[in-house]
């Protein structure tokens, strides 16, 4: 019965409360995602003042001007008005002021390498993208896992993202924005998880063969089941260095979680360069994002 | 086609409007493809801009560039231009063999352009400093090769147009051709001197 | 190494046999080419075809053949899009479609491929070859010769992208076929040099029909005709031409690039060796969003002919319209980073391009204001062009506001590379351009063939496209809030899977609209009798076009007309001023038509197909008989004619399809003498 309501409920559009609703983008479990959706909402309806008119008006003029309509005003050389002209450029342009305004702002305020206030340290994670599954380390725990993240609730999560493969894009939806994650360069992303719970975790972008099956589970836990979580990783007995990283690196597709007890120094550093043999180690682990590259390599 | 019967001896009058329209056209035209190739050679220009430093290791723009063989190669061209230019003024002058005179000379000067950089390209690959060497390199080659390509191209249009003129003289067609060439050519000092500057001059300061 | 030197990389086993998908597409397109090509040997018209159409110079018929290309390659597009729907709808869980990976990659690569490239460009360019030189009052384009190789180039790489299905692959690497994906290291195959030789050999041709039109409708406007007194469909071109001019050359490059990374292993985008991926998405975007107004301005010309045709008024606010048709084009260059805000350049650029984009919703608004407002106090007719016009407001009204929202970078950070944007371009390019298209032919279609196109028919269609397309699209924005990526061969959400049902539902009502319109072209050519214009002004219409025969004669004028108004046509029937030329005629200059252009064409193919495989010495050869016959178009001295002044008389007198010789036809032939 669940599994029919679940199925109908989306037919219905009903974005529904309880559980975890299939509007992934309408159903944030944290900050950030509930930020961005207030923004497609608010566009939204900024819009529809100019779209609704115009679908009425297309409708209603269609209608009341039918050539059968003879009663209707006819003016076969009005071709100028200013009064519409002018209410015609500025309405939207108006408009377009109001939601350039919102753009500037709320787009410093998202901007994805801007660390989120909290009295919580946050915690980082690497990211690397491969084929085709994503790789976790967690420098400052000194574990690492593939396909499964765990992150605690309410702390802000400081991703650190490369590529060892094609171009990428990291997307938890209901965390909120992706962004890419490309090979010798670092992009950088700050998420925080208000539940918690088990949400889904994907690459956007093409990449190859195995791209539909390149996604993963994000597990949000309290800080204990956390705290517990790396502990009992870093009971096994699997240790992530540039061995095991080469034979992750042979092509796979929906991988099942495998974790690393313990991780090699400087490995997600170790990737970075090997895609930019002229930046000094200095400067990658100051951090190469796309617009700083060609200076950083300079 | 079947319009013989429709073709009468050419009427003196419209047919010369036509031609000069024809013609105006003709060069209006080939400004508005220098224009395109002029963003053409501004989205390489851009390229290298992007890539002038990404040496991969190997060898940077101080290493590989001799700023006195490329001034060498540009006299070259320059020359070239100014030889062209003596052609066209015979041009005009209705002076056929001169105009083939002067435009061998130009496409000698510029033969002499290309030979020096396919002599430069040339040391280059043998060096080890390809284009598959580095992105720098890539881009290197690339914005220079164009040019290089382009000024051949303009060497085969020139061979043509002294068979041409030796055929036909200088007529109507073949002179608006020719006006079009020296543009081309004119074009292509303008884009050799950025590349001089931004490649050459530029790498090497 | 003999075999490498005849072949290249080509063996017996590059043509995949075991696909059963594949091998029955091809089959069926042999079968259909064979029996084509069977009809005409029949008929003996292959003299015919050849001298009037294959090598024509004239830009009308130069215009049907860039229709008749668009049309079928059209139904290949499609093919491709009715087989994505179908296996996306079963490929959940246990399910798994009818396609493996590598086919189903191939097919979202292609048909984006070939429905911009090979579709939008070819149809508005095969229209505005027929229209832009009679609403100029012109006798043909600036250069006649240089449009037939255009014409050949763009057929050409057609034909290579349909090559590619029955030897090699295409492309696996999406239509804007981002590296390092499409890098040899990553797709070592033909099927990216395909995808790269089609779009370059066919960019070419673009580019040169840009040039072409931009000087024909600077220089060779009837006289009188000032910028502000051309029609707005011209005016869309010549904007448009200026887009191809700053746009294509960026393209070239582009692809260059990325040809001497796979071919020279050179370093532009790839992964190390000083390689930078993100390069080419600016680079690819640049060229890029400029060429969605390139397909879309036309059909906004195209409205803005027909609304107030339909609506029986004047256009309103002509100035207004051409000044936001250039603002589009201006705006359309800075706005090319939104396709890529996840990139993370930073707030400041995301933020400069979010607002630019939205600031090209002003001018696109103003325009559907204005059509709004040309109909409003008018008399309006539904007729197949007027429906697609009202379907199109009402449909971008919608695209244009997802748009808007994917322009808002913080909003694009949830909406990228989802099924939303899927929905939003299509919902952008099927209205805004395919249904201005649509519009366009079914409006022009009586001045091309001399018969009017049956209404009955007509109007099923549309109402099937925009029924279909309402079913076929709304799940897909659905899908983009539930967080469904595109591209997707598989999927495990349950959820997603009803949504998709719809969605393919809408795809067969769409079919079922292009077997409306293929109908409507039966039907039309049968009754066409009845369906005869008599007049040339079929619409009661307002530009030169009309004032000419339906279907024109070769020589479109017999008199250049004097352009004294806008809507130069209207204003002479107002004032009762004859439009038609009246005797005594003076001898018209006209091209003749040339073969160098196929053969060009065909060399063209051949350099393409050898450069896809490494056969380098027949691509070399191809290259040099390019050139030869370029050397050899340029040596030739007899390449027009004077039509004698009694021979106009004759053809103005007894029209143009009584005339006795063939140039002297009209592109009705094509169907009237079948």
């Amino acid at each position: 019965m669940k599994k029919l309501w679940t199925t109908l409920l989306p037919l219905l559009w009903l974005p529904s409360a309880g559980y975890c609703s299939p509007w992934a983008l309408l159903d944030p479990k944290g900050p950030i995602a509930a930020d961005e959706k207030h923004l497609i909402l608010t566009a939204f309806a900024l819009m529809l003042i100019v779209v609704i008119p115009v679908i009425v008006m297309a409708l209603a003029f269609a209608w009341k001007y039918r050539a059968s309509n003879t009663g209707a005003t006819y003016a076969p050389k009005w071709d100028n008005s200013h009064t519409v002209e002018v209410v015609v450029w500025t309405v939207p342009a108006i408009i377009v002021l109001i939601l350039g305004t919102l753009v500037w702002r709320s787009t410093h305020a998202l901007t994805p390498e801007k660390p989120i206030e909290s009295s919580v340290k946050p915690l980082t994670v690497e990211v690397v993208a491969m084929n085709w599954k994503w790789l976790f380390i967690y420098p400052e725990q000194g574990v690492a896992s593939v396909n499964r993240l765990v992150i605690p609730k309410d702390t802000p999560v400081d991703f650190r993202i490369t590529s060892d493969t094609v171009m990428t894009s990291f997307f938890i939806p209901r965390l909120g924005g992706q962004i890419y994650a490309m090979s010798g360069m670092q992009t950088n992303l700050n998420l925080l998880a208000d539940q918690t719970g088990t949400f889904r975790g994907l690459n956007t972008q093409f990449s190859g063969e195995g791209f539909a099956g390149m996604h993963f589970e994000t597990d949000v836990a309290s800080a204990e089941d956390f705290a517990n979580w790396i502990d009992v990783t870093k009971k096994g007995d699997a240790r992530l260095d540039r061995l095991s990283l080469a034979k992750l690196e042979n092509p796979s597709e929906n991988v099942q979680p495998i974790y690393f007890s313990s991780v090699e120094p400087d490995l997600f550093q170790a990737i970075l360069s090997k895609y930019a043999p002229d930046t000094p180690n200095r400067l990658a682990s100051r951090c190469i994002t796309p617009s700083n590259l060609i200076q950083a390599q300079r | 086609m079947n319009t013989m019967s429709a073709t009468i001896a050419h009427d003196h009058h419209d047919h010369h409007d036509h031609a000069e329209e024809a013609k105006e056209n003709a060069l209006f035209g080939f400004w508005i493809y220098l224009m395109t190739d002029c963003i053409l050679f501004a989205s390489l220009f851009a390229t290298y801009a992007v890539l002038d430093h990404n040496y991969a290791g190997g060898p940077t723009s101080k290493d590989i560039f001799d700023l006195k063989y490329v001034f060498v190669e540009t006299m070259f061209l320059l020359i070239s231009s100014f030889t062209n230019g003596f052609a066209m003024i015979s041009m005009h002058r209705a002076d056929n063999s001169r105009t083939i005179k002067w435009l061998m000379l130009t496409a000698l000067f510029g033969l002499g352009f290309i030979g020096m950089e396919v002599n430069e390209f040339t040391h280059l690959v043998l060096e080890g400093s390809g284009p598959g060497r580095s992105g720098f390199l890539s881009a290197f080659f690339t914005l220079v090769g164009t040019h290089g390509l382009h000024v051949t191209t303009g060497l085969v249009w020139m061979s043509v147009m002294m068979l041409q003129l030796h055929f036909k003289g200088i007529t109507p067609r073949t002179s608006s051709r020719l006006l079009r060439l020296s543009l081309f050519w004119h074009f292509l000092d303008v884009v050799w001197v950025g590349v001089f500057t931004v490649v050459y001059l530029m790498g090497v300061l | 190494m003999f075999q490498s030197v005849l072949f290249g990389k080509l063996t017996i086993e590059s043509i995949p046999y075991e696909n059963p998908i594949i091998m029955g597409a091809v089959g069926a397109s042999a079968i259909l080419t064979l029996m084509l090509l069977g009809w005409v040997t029949q008929r003996g018209q292959w003299g015919y075809l050849w001298r009037e159409w294959l090598t024509s110079v004239d830009h009308k018929r130069i215009g049907v053949m860039y229709l008749i290309l668009a049309g079928v390659m059209m139904l290949r597009g499609f093919a491709d899009a009715i087989m994505m729907r179908i296996h996306q709808a079963y490929a959940e869980g246990a399910g798994h479609g009818f396609l493996p990976p590598e086919h189903y990659d191939q097919i979202f690569s292609a048909h984006g491929t070939i429905m911009i490239i090979f579709v939008a460009m070819p149809f508005f360019i095969g229209l505005m070859n027929y229209i832009v030189p009679l609403q100029i009052g012109a006798r043909d384009v600036a250069f006649p010769f240089l449009n037939s190789v255009s014409f050949w180039l763009t057929a050409a790489s057609a034909a290579l992208v349909m090559v590619s299905l029955a030897i090699g692959d295409f492309s696996q690497a999406g239509w804007s076929g981002y590296p390092p994906l499409s890098e040899l290291k990553f797709s070592p195959g033909p099927g990216v040099d395909y995808w790269i030789w089609s779009l370059q050999l066919g960019g070419i041709g673009t580019l040169l029909t840009g040039i072409n039109f931009f000087v024909t409708i600077l220089r060779m406007r009837a006289p009188g005709m000032s910028y502000m007194k051309l029609p707005v469909f011209t005016w869309t071109i010549l904007v448009t031409t200026v887009l191809i001019m700053m746009s294509f050359p960026v393209l070239t490059v582009t692809l260059a690039l990325l040809t001497l990374d796979r071919y020279l292993d050179m370093h532009f985008f790839t992964t190390g060796m000083g390689g930078n991926q993100m390069m080419f998405a600016n680079l690819f975007w640049i060229w890029g969003h400029p060429e969605v107004y390139i397909v879309i301005l036309p059909a906004f010309g195209i409205f803005s002919e027909v609304v107030p045709t339909f609506s029986r008024k004047k256009l309103f606010g002509y100035a207004s319209m051409v000044y936001a048709s250039i603002a589009i084009a201006l705006l359309s260059f800075v706005v090319w980073l939104h396709h890529f805000f996840t990139m993370g350049a930073g707030a400041d650029v995301n933020a400069f391009f979010g607002i630019a984009t939205m600031v090209i919703a002003v001018p696109t608004g103003v325009k559907v204001f204005n059509w709004l407002f040309t109909m409003y106090r008018g008399r309006i007719e539904f007729t197949t062009p007027m429906l697609w016009s009202i379907g199109f407001i009402i449909t971008f009204a919608v695209g244009g506001m997802t748009g808007v929202l994917l322009s808002v970078p913080g909003a694009d950070f949830l909406l990228h590379n989802s099924e939303f944007l899927v929905a939003h371009f299509h919902n952008m390019l099927i209205p805004g351009a395919l249904f201005g298209y649509l519009a366009g032919f079914s409006f022009w279609f009586p001045k091309m063939f001399g018969f009017r196109l049956d209404e009955k028919w007509g109007k099923r269609a549309f109402w099937s496209w925009l029924v279909g397309f309402y079913v076929a699209f709304m799940p897909l924005y659905a899908l983009g809030f539930m967080g469904m990526p595109r591209r997707l061969v598989h999927y495990d959400n349950p959820i997603w899977q009803p949504y998709l049902l719809v969605a393919l539902f809408g795809t067969f009502l769409i079919a079922y609209g292009i077997f409306c319109q293929i109908t409507q072209i039966v039907v039309s050519v049968r009754n066409r009798e009845a369906l005869r214009d008599k007049t040339g002004d079929v619409w009661n219409s307002h530009s030169l076009e009309w004032s000419l025969p339906s279907p024109p004669p070769f020589y479109n004028f017999a008199k250049i007309p004097h352009v004294d108004t806008l809507d130069a046509f209207a204003h002479m029937k107002e004032m009762g001023i004859p439009h038609r030329a009246q005797a005594p005629y003076a001898p018209i200059h006209m091209p003749r038509n040339s073969s160098l252009g196929v053969i060009i064409g065909a060399f063209t193919f051949n350099f393409g197909f050898a450069m896809v495989w490494h056969i380098w010495l027949p691509a070399a050869a191809s290259l040099l008989a390019i050139i030869i016959a370029i050397v050899a178009r340029a040596s030739d001295e007899d390449v027009d004619y004077m039509l004698s002044a009694e021979e106009v008389a004759r053809i103005e007198k007894n029209g143009a399809s009584a005339s006795a010789h063939n140039s002297a036809g009209s592109s009705s032939d094509l169907i009237t003498q079948g």
